[in-house]
């Protein structure tokens, strides 16, 4: 089953997306990502202050069967992260594009944003 | 490819019920169908149905097959009037475990042993090795029907209604807890157990593969008033890790001891010369050198997985074992698992520490099992 995706946002193959306001860029999973996982039982966030590369490892989701890791669809410093997503697992489930965000980066590169897939691209490459 | 994936004889109906499907051991099977939790909470709370066609299945017969038995598994057979079934071990001459098996008895002179999936080669291979060497040889016949032998285990609270309509004639609702008998399926002979991998009321249904997707079909629609849903493997590991039922692979494996996994129960010491024997007596006796414990976290913390570091707490903390079997209790809303510390920090209520992902979680030993049904 295909889940609606965002016209708003930009798409990593590994499926968390990027929301950009100005320099200000918030991350999450797709919700093609909660459904495929399940069950969000644990999220792991970086520090406020880390600087991620694009394409770095720098969160964990698990659900009942297993961990797995987030990358930064973009680099920048983690200026934000979402205390109520790791207090309560389940808003990832629930709301992937909303309250269930993981971070947010101060973009080093602007320009990358526009590398990630579009809402059109990803929505094939999820088979929708 | 050079070793494509084997498929139980329930494929297209996983495939149906939307079954999503992982690698497991060799075999392609559904790891769950809507979700692990979902599933869990409805074999704990009224009736789930689980393929597991991907075991195996030994017949040994004949007039020895009893004394055979005895002096290859570490049970004691001798138990077992027909019709009654047994948890059981098969060990190497070290102690180490082959396989953990349910050994039925159908017959005076006739056992039907229900083996893992991953082991089918290596047990009957030991099982016709050990027959080779037995003085009564001539008097045992070992047949290995897993490739014409399907099985699903039904199970949950609400278990018993439904296979009295399922089975009308066999009244499996009146066997007791391992008990096995004979029923009919379309006209076809099959065996109903009442035992299970869950820690919940339920059967285990065997029978030819022919049959078993209608009888799937068939226990679906008349599951629908029992809320009987398809599970998968997640759930079944979900289910028996908060029972503390070990996993081969994860608890036991071949340089590890039934005594070490803490299954020595099921090691008859007194039944008289069985493979394995005297190591198992040793260690019984003597103690062992690590021990299968099971342990709880405080909720919100990381979920324990397989292979995981376990450490002592405190200024001398240091890694003293692993994680055998780990994950988030859908139950007990924490994260709980099995593995193996060394003897003096196995007492309930000594304080552990995981390691996960470079951090270490605070953890404590817990009582077996980890989850208890709430009375009723």
């Amino acid at each position: 089953m295909s889940s609606p995706v965002p016209i708003d946002l930009r798409f990593a193959k590994s499926h968390e997306w990027l929301r950009v306001a100005g320099d200000t860029g918030t991350v999450g999973i797709t919700d093609h990502a909660q459904h495929e996982l399940t069950d969000i039982v644990f999220v792991e966030l970086p520090a406020a202050g880390r600087k991620v590369k694009a394409g770095e490892a720098c969160a964990v989701v698990e659900s009942v069967k297993t961990a797995s890791d987030i990358y930064a669809p973009a680099s920048g410093e983690i200026i934000a992260v979402n205390a109520a997503v790791v207090k309560d697992p389940a808003l990832v489930n629930s709301a992937p594009y909303g309250d269930g965000w993981f971070f947010q980066l101060k973009l080093a590169v602007p320009a990358e944003a526009e590398a990630l897939l579009s809402p059109t691209d990803y929505a094939k490459q999820i088979g929708g | 490819m050079p070793n494509p994936l084997k498929r139980t004889p329930l494929f297209a109906a996983h495939q149906r019920a939307g079954g999503k499907l992982i690698e497991f051991g060799g075999w392609e099977m559904p790891v769950q169908y809507s979700s692990i939790t979902d599933e869990h909470f409805c074999v704990r709370r009224a009736a789930g149905m689980f393929d597991i066609s991907h075991m195996g299945e030994v017949l040994v017969s004949g007039p020895a097959a009893e004394s055979f038995l005895n002096a290859t598994l570490t049970n004691d057979l001798r138990k077992l009037t027909p019709g009654h079934s047994q948890y059981t071990l098969l060990c190497n001459e070290r102690g180490g475990v082959i396989d953990d098996l349910y050994a039925y008895r159908t017959g005076a002179a006739d056992f039907l042993l229900i083996i893992n999936a991953s082991r089918i080669t290596e047990d009957f291979a030991w099982l016709e090795k050990q027959l080779a060497a037995f003085p009564q040889r001539g008097a045992v016949t070992l047949q290995n029907v897993s490739e014409h032998t399907a099985a699903v285990a039904i199970q949950g609270p609400k278990t018993p209604g439904l296979l009295d309509q399922l089975f009308p004639e066999a009244k499996p609702s009146g066997l007791k807890k391992n008990q096995i008998a004979c029923g009919k399926f379309g006209g076809v002979q099959i065996a109903i157990a009442r035992t299970g991998y869950t820690g919940e009321d339920g059967f285990e249904i065997i029978a030819p593969a022919t049959i078993i997707e209608s009888l799937w079909d068939t226990a679906l629609k008349l599951g629908h008033p029992f809320c009987l849903q398809p599970c998968g493997l997640g759930a079944r590991d979900t289910l028996r890790t908060e029972m503390c039922y070990p996993l081969y692979g994860h608890e036991l494996d071949e340089n590890t001891t039934p005594i070490e996994a803490g299954v020595g129960f099921f090691v008859a010491l007194d039944k008289g010369e069985f493979i394995g024997r005297s190591i198992l007596a040793d260690q019984k006796q003597n103690g062992v050198t690590r021990k299968c414990v099971a342990f709880k976290l405080p909720e919100k913390s990381a979920p324990p997985r397989p292979g995981y570091a376990i450490w002592s707490t405190g200024p001398d903390a240091r890694a003293i074992g692993h994680v055998a079997s780990g994950t988030q209790s859908p139950s007990l809303n924490t994260g709980i698992g099995m593995g193996f510390v060394p003897p003096e920090f196995a007492a309930v209520n000594t304080p552990l520490e995981i390691e996960v992902r470079s951090r270490r979680w605070p953890a404590v030993v817990a009582a077996k099992p980890l989850y208890r049904k709430p009375a009723a």
